[in-house]
This record gives structure tokens, sequence and C-alpha cells, in this order.
């Protein structure tokens, strides 16, 4: 098997045995089969009717009740790019297992697909009878971070006034998903750079992994203004990069190339120290 | 030993958390003491990042005499004080380590590191090179190497990293070997309508600019001399011509190069979650 990197994968699963695997009785391995297909980005018809069918699962359990499979299942489906799994995931979103919710949310995100804005939303809401709250502490009710970013990348106008208490959310990493999609929802420039600002505030931040939360949140809204920010702040090299490298990216979509904006050269001159 | 330098050692050796560690790195950094050197190279091995990237900036700072040191760190165990050692001598450009960023650019594990020596390789100190032969022989060798890694690195960051080093290299040989310059010019072309990922082809674009405007003004020659020994230069001749010769053979058994794929492809599950 070589993948799209051209090279030979670590154990020589095929897409063949892999998709042999997810239908066979080795529990572990259909798990690893399901979890294989996306990394490989193995977007074979066959292997997307098996993933959306692996949703519906039944006999890989948890102590907890969770879904080991459904939940690798769903964030493959994600990686395929295949908008007939939508309906499929929309229904897991429906699932008792957090973990399941959370990789269908963020899979929805990926493929884009706005049918699924009122289901998060009822989801946001915890209006969705069946779900139970996740395992461990602090029990959330549901995986809002997820929600909030896809309904703030999906461009869920709709969803302001249910976002919007989230901005004080107790959970750090809540709060910084509720900020980006106002930024990504707000129409007003002003307002939408007072979300961007309270993101670059949280570059001080006292916690490296938080500081590190904020990175990607800015990369993923590619948010100019904390571009000097991202490159002073305290944390590895490699995540700054790849956040101004949304910061790039955005730049580069404003105007057509070759032709540069200022804001581009100032990006890659803070990135060009960071090498 | 003076006192302050004495007290700015102890304060890094007596630190007892991350923060006071960061703090006495960076102070002592800040001092830019050639005698810091060996507690600035040990802080590399204490496995804390943000101390490490400190004290790689001092010893950036602090320059040559940080890095006949640093080559003999390389040759310890431990890995990953030897990627922020080569890290260390990328940002030195000192000629003394152009062997083994070579190697690091185009054959280390670790993204950071083929991304630190990539960059490296273009602004070595050139001017230090002591003949034509030599200088024609490591810059050729350099961008080979920066071809190689502009062409074939999976990771987004190396292949921008190798595109800012060619352009300092198209910037050194411009006017000596036109010839590399347009093949460090179609190298850009080629990427610029190919490669797939936007940043590096933005990045792109702005080095052919760049290129082009230095094109009509002189480069600023810097005239600080080498320090470097005869025996240096013997050293790094010597090894040049064996990697030449190497480079031509496929890499043997145990080679680490021949496992880097595999590498890449664990690290990349790792960052895909």
């Amino acid at each position: 098997m070589v993948n799209e990197y051209g090279m030979e994968d670590d154990n020589q699963l095929t897409v063949e045995q892999a998709i042999a695997n997810l239908q066979g009785e080795d529990l572990g391995l259909r798990v690893y089969a399901a979890w294989w297909l996306g990394r490989f980005r193995v977007d074979a018809q066959e292997a997307i009717d098996l993933l959306v069918a692996a949703l519906e699962d039944e006999d890989d359990r948890t102590n907890g009740g969770g879904y080991p499979l459904r939940r690798n299942a769903a964030r493959a489906l994600g990686k395929l790019g295949d908008r007939r799994a939508v309906p499929p995931l929309m229904r897991a979103l429906e699932c008792s297992d957090f973990y399941v919710r959370e990789a269908a949310a963020q899979s929805l995100e990926m493929l884009g697909d706005v049918s699924c804005i009122p289901i998060l939303i009822e989801l946001l809401k915890d209006n969705v009878p069946g779900t139970l709250p996740a395992t461990e502490p602090p029990q959330l009710a549901q995986p809002y971070d997820a929600i909030l970013e896809a309904l703030g990348t999906l461009g869920a106008t709709d969803a302001i006034p249910y976002i919007r208490p989230f901005l004080d959310h107790f959970i750090p990493r809540i709060k910084f998903a509720a900020a980006r999609a106002m930024y990504q929802l707000t129409v007003d420039p002003q307002e939408a750079s007072q979300y961007g600002d309270r993101l670059i505030e949280e570059l001080s931040n006292d916690s490296l992994q938080l500081r590190r939360t904020v990175l990607a949140d800015l990369g993923a809204i590619g948010y100019f203004p904390a571009a000097e920010a991202i490159a002073q702040t305290l944390a590895e090299n490699s995540l700054k990069l790849i956040s101004l490298k949304g910061l790039l990216e955005k730049q580069l979509q404003q105007t057509k190339l070759p032709d540069l904006s200022l804001e581009a050269i100032k990006v890659m001159t803070l990135m060009d120290e960071l090498l | 030993m003076n006192a302050t330098l004495q007290s700015l050692i102890r304060a890094v050796e007596e630190a007892d958390s991350s923060t006071k560690m960061l703090e006495a790195v960076e102070n002592l950094a800040a001092a830019r003491l050639e005698e810091a050197v060996p507690t600035l190279i040990a802080v590399l091995g204490y496995n804390n990042p943000g101390a490490a990237v400190a004290a790689v900036d001092g010893l950036v700072q602090i320059g040559e005499p940080a890095v006949a040191p640093l080559l003999e760190q390389l040759d310890r165990h431990n890995y990953s004080a030897r990627a922020w050692a080569i890290r260390a001598l990328a940002g030195i450009g000192d000629p003394r380590g152009l062997i083994t960023l070579l190697g690091a650019a185009t054959a280390d594990f670790a993204l950071s590191v083929r991304r630190a020596a990539a960059r490296g390789l273009g602004s070595m100190k050139w001017h230090w090179f002591p003949n034509e032969e030599l200088l024609e022989i490591a810059q050729e060798e350099a961008l080979e190497a920066l071809l190689f890694v502009a062409q074939q690195d999976e990771e987004w960051v190396v292949r921008y990293s190798a595109v800012v080093g060619l352009q300092s290299l198209a910037q050194a040989i411009s006017t000596t070997h036109p010839d590399w310059l347009s093949q460090i010019q179609s190298q850009f072309e080629q990427m610029a309508n190919n490669d797939h990922n936007w940043a590096v082809r933005g990045r792109v674009f702005w080095a052919q600019q760049q290129l082009q405007a230095k094109a009509q003004e002189l480069q600023p020659a810097d005239e600080q001399p080498s320090p470097l020994s005869a025996m240096d230069w013997h050293l790094i001749m010597e090894k040049l011509y064996e990697r030449r010769n190497q480079e031509r053979l496929v890499f043997p058994e145990g080679d680490p190069r021949r496992y880097r794929e595999l590498a890449v492809a664990i690290a990349q599950d790792n960052n895909d979650s």
C-alpha cells in the first residue's frame, strides 16, 4: 500500500485488508481499520458504506457504555469528504456516547454541509433526548467546543444568540471556541475584532496548554492583528508556525497570486524568524 | 569568571520550576558571554523546551565560540539535545557545522530539525571560506540538499524553510554561478505553480520578488574575518569529499535515512488528532 505521501505504510495494511477487517470478527482490528481508512483517506464507495454502517455498531462497547468503533467511523468520515455521510453523521449527533457526538460534530464541520445547523443548535441547547454527558469530570452535557467550532465554520448566523452565552463559559477552550465562532459569524468588522482580540489576550495566559489551544483557534480564523502576539507568545515554534500559516493563507486568499499584500509579507517575515 | 556570570549560572543550576528555569536561562543568554556556553549547552539536555529555545537563542548570539562545544555535544546520545544543538548550529552558520546541517536537512527524523537546518544551509557564513574550490564544493552541496528538500519533503514547513534557504543561497551565488541561480529560479517556478500548500507558494512568490529586487543592488559585504584554522578547513574538506562520494550510493542497511519516512508517518498520525 502506497499512500498519498508516496511511502509504504507501517504495518502493510492494504485497502482490501482494511475493508475486510472492518467487517471481521476482531473488534480491535475493526476499530483500527476504521481509523486507518480515514488516516489514509481511502474514499472508495465500499469504505464509505461500511463506515456509515459502523456508525450504528452495537458490538463494540466500553464499560462506560461508549462506542469506540462508532467514534472512529465518525472521525474517518469527516476526512473522506463525501457528503453522503452527512445524514448518518447527523443521526450520530443523537448518540448517547458523548465522544461519538464530538467526532460527528467535528466531521460535519469538515464536510461543510449547512443542513446540519439546526440539529447542532439543538445539541448546543442540550435539547437532544437520550444524549449522556461525558464520563469524566466536569461531565459536560455536550461537546460544546466541537459544536461551537462547527457552527462558526458553517456560517450559522442563526446560532449567534445561543453561542454568545458560551463566551463566559468556565472551561477556557469552550470560551475560546465561542469567541472564534462569534468572530466568524459577526458581520460588523469592529465587533468581530473584539472577539479576535479576546483570543489575543489569551496568548498571555499562564497555561501553556491554553496558549497552544488559542494558537490553533487564531490560525483557524486567520486573525491578522494577532500576528505579532503569536510570534511572541511562549510556545513551540512549530505551533506558532502552524498558527501563522492560517493567517498567511487568509491573506493570500485576499489577493491574486503572485500579488502579495503587505500583511502577507509581514506574516512571512515573522514566520522566517521562527524556522 | 566574574561575579555576575557566576550568579547567572547559579540561578540556572538552582532553578526549581520550569518558569524559573526559563527566566534564569533568558538572563544568562542575554549576558552574551562566551563563558556561558557550557551551561547553555547543558540546558539543551534538560528536556525543558522553553528553556532550550532561550538557550539556542543565546548560543546563536554568542556565535562562533559556541561551535566547537556544540559539535562535541552532537556526539552524545541524548536525541532531543542533539536536535537543539543542530538548531543552534543552523542559527550560527559556521562552516564547521556544514556537514551536520547537510545531513540534518535531508534526513533527520524531526521536522523541526530539518526545518532549522534547511534555513541554516542557505545562510552559512560563505565569506569565511578560504578558497574558491572549497566554497564551490560547499555551495554545490548546499544547493543539492536544498533542492532535494524543496522537492521531496512531505512537510509544508520544511519546504517553506527550503525556499527561505534557497533564496539566501541564490543571493550569495547570483554573480558567481548564474547556472545555479537559474536552477533555483526554475525550482521556484515549479513550486509556484505546483506546490499544493498555499503558504509555501506564497513564500516562493516573495522569494522571487526579493531576488528580482536584489538583482539591482549590490550585497553589502560582511567583513568579519574567519576565525577558522587550517586544521578546521582540512577536516571540513575531508568530510565534504567523503559526503560527495557517499551520496552516489544507496543508503546502506541500518542507515537512519532508510527509516525516516516511517518516522514521518508515525509523527503525522500524532499530528492528525
